[in-house]
């Protein structure tokens, strides 16, 4: 699927992912490909994407994620 | 006239200032770009906001009871004014003042007698102005200029947003530049807090799609809106911030030109003096020699 991080300063990732975990402000939760519609606000913690077997780690501050049709697209607020 | 030495020493400080103004119109210009580019790096995430928060409050029923959206009788009113730190940029800070004073004057003259009216300023030259005119100003993100970032903003509109929640205000406009082109600026005078209904709602479009909510569609909105309030703010700072160089670019400019028009009345000057010492020196020699015959 594709994954998209944007803060107001900047794009932080663009890319293919396979697997991306959420700080959720409900707890954490991961997103697959072909995932259902999905909007949910983020808390304080890390976002993990998985792309081909490599992981990459973001500190979010706060946010919040859309998932429709393959697409995710994060707005944090910034990144620590 | 002006004797040569006068006229030669004009000359150098004029050349010297023009170097001056011309070297600010290429900084100006420099940051300029910089600061379009922070426009242009915003907008995506503005946008997306902007339709999630459509998205989420089309979907939901009952509508948010977010404390920014509940408007209140107007007791007390802030001001959010956004200049620049520097002058040397034509009018673009009077402007804003101008703006405030005539949008206060119109709508809370009352409230302004009774000083009723503070002001939260952005850049120096706006707290400086409003102080001499005699009203409240809270200066404590007067200095978010020398290092722009959302960060800084965000602390503002979250010190905003709790004072209006807590009910120390009951109305807050903002007051900056928006930037057109290099040339042009637009003051606008938008209306802060409390969120008007129109900017939440937006167009949902696409409530056909059964997304999944988590937490509830209320809360998500109520989330949301702060993070709105602060891109909001975000962009008032930015757009201005582009206006300001944008401002100063031209303001330069004109200062160059004038500069060079002024360096050629003075060549012309200074020829002319050195033209008419020569002359009176031949005819005094002419003058000397034809007595000694």
């Amino acid at each position: 699927m594709n994954l998209e991080i944007i803060t107001p300063d900047k794009k932080v990732f663009a890319g293919e992912a396979t697997a991306v975990t959420f700080p959720g402000t409900e707890g954490q939760f991961q997103v697959l490909n072909n995932h259902a519609p999905l909007v949910s606000t983020l808390g304080t913690g890390d976002l993990t994407v998985e792309a081909g077997g490599a992981k990459q780690v973001f500190r979010i501050d706060g946010g919040v994620v859309e998932v429709l049709k393959n697409k995710v697209l994060v707005l944090a607020e910034a990144i620590i | 006239m002006a004797s040569l030495k006068e006229v030669r020493n004009r000359i150098v400080s004029v050349s010297s200032t023009q170097q001056i103004t011309k070297a600010m119109k290429m900084v100006a210009a420099a940051k300029l770009r910089r600061a379009q580019d922070n426009i242009i790096q915003m907008r995506p995430y503005a946008q997306k906001l902007g339709e999630m928060l459509a998205t989420v409050s089309s979907g939901s029923e009952t509508g948010s009871d977010s404390p920014y959206k509940k408007a209140r009788p107007i007791e007390r009113v802030l001001l959010i004014l956004v200049t620049s730190d520097r002058g040397l940029c034509g009018a673009f800070n009077t402007n804003v003042i101008k703006a405030a004073m005539a949008h206060t004057e119109a709508n809370y003259a009352d409230l302004a007698r009774r000083r009723q009216v503070e002001v939260l300023a952005i850049g120096k030259k706006g707290a400086e102005g409003m102080v001499r005119r005699g009203f409240k100003v809270d200066g404590r993100f007067q200095h978010l200029f020398t290092k722009l970032s959302f960060v800084g903003v965000k602390e503002a509109a979250e010190a905003v947003m709790e004072a209006y929640a807590s009910g120390r205000y009951d109305k807050v406009d903002l007051i900056y530049n928006e930037f057109k082109n290099v040339a042009t600026q637009i003051i606008r005078v938008e209306n802060y807090l409390p969120i008007a209904d129109a900017a939440i709602s937006g167009q949902g479009e696409r409530t056909n799609i059964n997304y999944t909510f988590e937490p509830e569609e209320e809360q998500i909105v109520n989330e949301l809106i702060p993070k709105s309030l602060k891109i909001q703010l975000y962009r008032a700072v930015l757009e201005s911030n582009a206006s300001e160089h944008g401002a100063r670019m031209t303001a330069m400019d004109k200062a160059t030109e004038n500069a060079q028009e002024l360096l050629k009345e003075l060549k012309l000057v200074y020829n002319r003096t050195r033209q008419a010492a020569i002359t009176k020196e031949i005819l005094e020699i002419v003058g000397g020699a034809e007595a000694l015959v």
